[in-house]
C-alpha cells in the first residue's frame, strides 16, 4: 500500500472538455451533454510543428499541459509515465496498408509516429524535459498499470511524476477487432508529499478481486468508461471532482484489483 | 538504489541459444548476421533466428502464436529459466512476483500478414486474426504470465530501443514500493516488415552487416531476440555466488528529435551519470562499457562524445550489435546479459564486422575480445524519441 498526493488533472473526452468543465459534470453540478471530444492545441510547440503531430500526440500533449498548469509544476523537471493500449491507430493502419501494397513505400514520418512512445518523445521535446519517461501498455488495464507505475516511481524516487493516459478509436479494419468507443485522454500530476498544491491524497493497494470495478452512475459516462482503456480512470476522476472521501476499485489483474482510497486535501496555506 | 540480484537469466538471438552458446560465439568473434533481400530490392543483413528453432506455440498457448511470442518462448526454454521461475514461485508465491517486460512491435508481423491476406483494401481482416493475443503490446505480458504461472503486477513497456533496459527500473521501483518481492524483466522483439521498411525509410539500414564505430559505418542491421532475467531483493544464500548485482540504473530524455540523437550525446551522458549516481560509483569504478553503438554515423559519434566526456579515453568499450544485429526493444536486456557474461568470464567482447575504428571516435574501443578483470560493467541503451537508459551491473562481493 502506498500513498501519493494529487496536484493536478487534465481531461479531454466526449462531452468532457477540460478538467474544470468536466469536474462540474463529474461532481453532479452540471448535466452531462454528449459532444465529440475536442483536442485543444498545445501552446508548447509552434504551429508548424503542431500541424504535423498525429492525434495521440496532440491528445497527450493537451491533457498533460492542462494537468501541469493545474498543478503549477514545471514539466521540464518532472518524470512522466505514458499509458496507452493502442498507440496511434491511424498511423499504424497506414503503415500496414503501405506494407500490403506494391511497391512498398513507408513514410519516415509515419514510422516515427507509429512507435508507442511517440507522445512521450514529443512531450520531452515540447517541454524541454530530460527527465525519465516510460511508455507502457496493459490492454484494457493500461490506465491502472500506468497509475501504479507512476505512483511507485513517485514513492521510490521521492519525486513528482506526471501520468498521461490516452486511447483513440482505430480505423477499420482494426476497429472491428479492437473496438475503442471514443477519444479519451487523462493526465494526473502526483507528488510524494503533501503541499499547498495538493488537491487529494490517493492510496493504492492491491486486493483480491472480490468487488467488481466501480461503475459510473450516469449511463453515458459508464459507456465511455467501458469503451476506452484510458477512460477506466473515470471513477477516480469523479472522486477527485466530488472532493469527498471515497474508495473505488479499478480492474487490473485477473486475480487482483487496484483499490484506491481518495481523500480530499484543502489548501491550508491561505488559511 | 538498494542493490538487486539477478539470480537467473536466459537469452536467445541469431548468435545463439542460451548463455553458453552466446558466450562461445562472442569469444570466437562469430556474427549471427546473414544477408537478406526484401521485396522492392531492399538488400540488407539481418539477425534472424532459424525457422526450426522458433516453432508455433502449442495448446494451451496457441492463441498467443505469433513470431514475437515464439521468440520469447525460445529464450524462456534456455538456461534452466523455467526451473528457476518454479523456484521463485515457491519462495515468494505467484502473486508476489511482477512481470515487467518490453517490446517495440509485439506481434505486428501477424497483423502485416493479415492485411496482405485481405481480398481488397476495404475488406475486413481474416477471422483467425487475434488482436489482443498477438498485435497488442501487452500480448507478451499476458502470454508470459500464463506460461510462467505468475499472477503479480504486470505491464509491457514500449519506449523504443531503451525499453528492456528500462524494465529493470520499473521492477526496482515496484519492489521498492512493496507491490512485489521479485520480478521477471526483459522482453522480446522479432523481425517484421514494419521495422525493416520503417528504418529503411529513414535511411538507417545498412546494405551490409553493420559495422559499429567503423569509419565506413553506414547504418544498422536489424536483429531479433529475447532475454529475460529474474531479479530479487533478498535471494537465498545458495543463489548468491552465481548472481549478478544490479547496482544502478539511470534514465533520461534527449528533448531533441524524434529519430536523431542529440549530437553531443547530452541525453546519453545524463543517463550514464544518473546510473553512476544511483549506484554511488565514480566513472573509474567501471571496467567495461557495452555501448549502444548501432553503427549509424550520428549515433555512434554522439555516444562516443558522451562516454569520453564522462569516462575519458581508457575504459574499454564495445558494441555487440555486429554479432546480434540491433534487436530494438530487446537490445537492453540482451546487452545487460552480455555485460553479465563479461563479468562472469572476465572477458570483454570485441566487435564483429568492424575493420577500422573511426579515428574521429576517441573512446578505447575494442575490435577484438580481451581478457581482463570485469568487476563492474555499464550497459547503454538509447532509443527513438530520445529515450535513454544505462545500467550498472556488478560481480557480487
Amino acid at each position: 500500500m502506498i500513498r501519493v498526493f494529487v496536484e493536478g488533472v487534465g481531461l479531454q473526452g466526449d462531452g468532457l472538455d477540460g478538467w474544470e468543465a468536466a469536474a462540474a459534470v463529474l461532481a453532479g453540478r452540471a448535466e452531462y451533454r454528449a459532444a465529440p471530444a475536442s483536442i485543444p492545441p498545445t501552446m508548447l510547440l509552434p504551429a508548424n510543428e503542431r500541424r504535423r503531430m498525429v492525434k495521440t500526440v496532440k491528445l497527450a500533449l493537451a491533457v498533460g499541459t492542462q494537468a501541469f498548469a493545474h498543478a503549477r509544476r514545471d514539466p521540464s523537471e518532472t518524470a512522466t509515465v505514458f499509458a496507452s493500449s493502442g498507440g496511434d491507430g491511424e498511423t499504424i493502419h497506414e503503415i500496414l496498408e503501405s506494407l500490403a501494397a506494391a511497391p512498398i513505400d513507408v513514410s519516415p514520418t509515419r514510422f516515427h509516429n507509429s512507435v508507442h512512445n511517440a507522445p512521450s518523445g514529443y512531450w520531452s521535446i515540447a517541454t524541454g524535459s530530460s527527465a525519465p519517461t516510460s511508455s507502457l501498455c496493459m490492454h484494457d488495464s493500461s490506465f491502472a498499470a500506468g497509475l501504479i507505475d507512476a505512483a511507485a516511481q513517485t514513492v521510490a524516487e521521492k519525486q513528482p511524476v506526471g501520468l498521461i493516459a490516452y486511447d483513440l478509436p482505430y480505423p477499420e479494419p482494426l476497429n472491428t477487432v479492437r473496438k475503442i468507443g471514443s477519444t479519451f485522454g487523462v493526465a494526473i500530476v502526483m507528488a510524494p508529499t503533501r503541499s499547498d498544491r495538493t488537491i487529494a491524497s490517493l492510496t493504492l493497494a492491491l486486493e483480491p478481486r472480490n468487488d467488481p470495478p466501480t461503475p459510473m452512475a450516469v449511463h453515458a459516462l459508464e459507456a465511455i468508461r467501458i469503451g476506452n482503456p484510458a477512460a477506466r480512470s473515470l471513477p477516480l476522476l469523479e472522486a477527485l471532482a466530488r472532493g469527498i472521501e471515497s474508495r473505488i476499485v479499478l480492474e487490473y489483474l485477473a486475480s487482483r484489483s487496484l483499490a484506491l482510497a481518495i481523500a480530499p486535501c484543502f489548501a491550508t496555506a491561505s488559511l | 538504489m538498494q542493490p538487486l540480484y539477478l539470480t537467473n537469466y536466459a537469452i536467445a538471438t541469431s548468435l545463439g541459444a542460451g548463455l553458453d552458446e552466446t558466450f562461445l560465439q562472442l569469444a570466437a568473434g562469430r556474427t549471427g548476421l546473414r544477408p537478406q533481400t526484401y521485396p522492392g530490392e531492399l538488400a540488407t543483413w539481418t539477425g534472424r533466428i532459424g525457422a526450426l528453432e522458433i516453432t508455433p506455440l502449442e495448446e494451451p498457448f496457441a492463441a498467443f502464436d505469433c513470431r514475437n511470442n515464439r521468440v520469447a518462448a525460445f529464450a524462456l526454454a534456455q538456461d534452466h529459466f523455467m526451473d528457476a521461475v518454479a523456484g521463485l514461485r515457491d519462495r515468494y508465491g505467484p502473486e508476489r512476483i511482477g512481470v515487467f517486460l518490453g517490446t517495440s512491435t509485439s506481434g505486428i508481423e501477424t497483423t502485416e500478414s493479415a492485411y496482405r491476406r485481405r481480398a481488397n483494401a476495404g475488406a475486413s481482416l481474416p477471422p483467425d486474426f487475434r488482436y489482443a493475443e498477438t498485435h497488442n503490446i501487452y500480448s507478451l505480458g499476458q502470454f508470459m504470465r500464463r506460461l510462467l504461472d505468475i499472477t503479480g503486477p504486470s505491464m509491457v513497456a514500449s519506449s523504443a530501443c531503451a525499453t528492456t533496459a528500462k524494465t529493470f527500473g520499473n521492477a526496482a521501483r515496484m519492489i521498492e514500493a512493496g507491490f512485489c518481492d521479485a520480478a521477471i524483466v526483459g522482453g522480446a522483439d522479432s523481425l517484421c516488415a514494419t521495422t525493416i521498411y520503417g528504418f529503411h525509410s529513414l535511411g538507417l539500414v545498412s546494405p551490409t552487416a553493420c559495422r559499429p564505430f567503423d569509419s565506413a559505418r553506414d547504418g544498422i542491421s536489424i536483429g531479433e531476440g529475447a532475454g529475460f532475467a529474474i531479479i530479487e531483493k533478498t535471494p537465498p544464500a545458495s543463489l548468491m555466488p552465481s548472481a549478478v548485482v544490479l547496482r544502478g540504473f539511470g534514465e533520461s530524455s534527449d528533448a531533441y528529435h524524434m529519430s536523431t540523437p542529440h549530437p553531443e550525446g547530452k541525453g546519453a551522458q545524463l543517463a550514464m551519470e544518473r546510473a553512476l549516481a544511483s549506484a554511488g560509483l565514480k566513472p573509474a569504478d567501471i571496467d567495461y562499457i557495452n555501448v549502444h553503438g548501432t553503427a549509424t554515423q550520428v549515433g555512434d559519434a554522439a555516444e562516443d562524445r558522451a562516454i569520453v566526456s564522462l569516462f575519458g579515453r581508457e575504459t574499454p568499450c564495445s558494441s555487440t550489435k555486429g554479432y546480434t544485429g540491433h534487436t530494438l526493444a530487446s537490445a537492453g536486456i540482451i546487452e545487460a546479459i552480455i555485460a553479465a557474461l563479461a563479468i562472469q568470464h572476465d572477458f570483454m567482447p570485441g566487435t564483429a564486422n568492424t575493420e577500422e575504428v573511426d579515428p574521429a571516435l576517441q573512446c578505447r574501443y575494442l575490435l577484438r575480445g580481451e581478457r581482463g578483470r570485469v568487476r563492474r560493467a555499464l550497459s547503454n541503451s538509447f532509443g527513438f524519441g530520445g529515450s535513454n537508459c544505462s545500467l550498472v551491473l556488478e560481480r557480487p562481493a
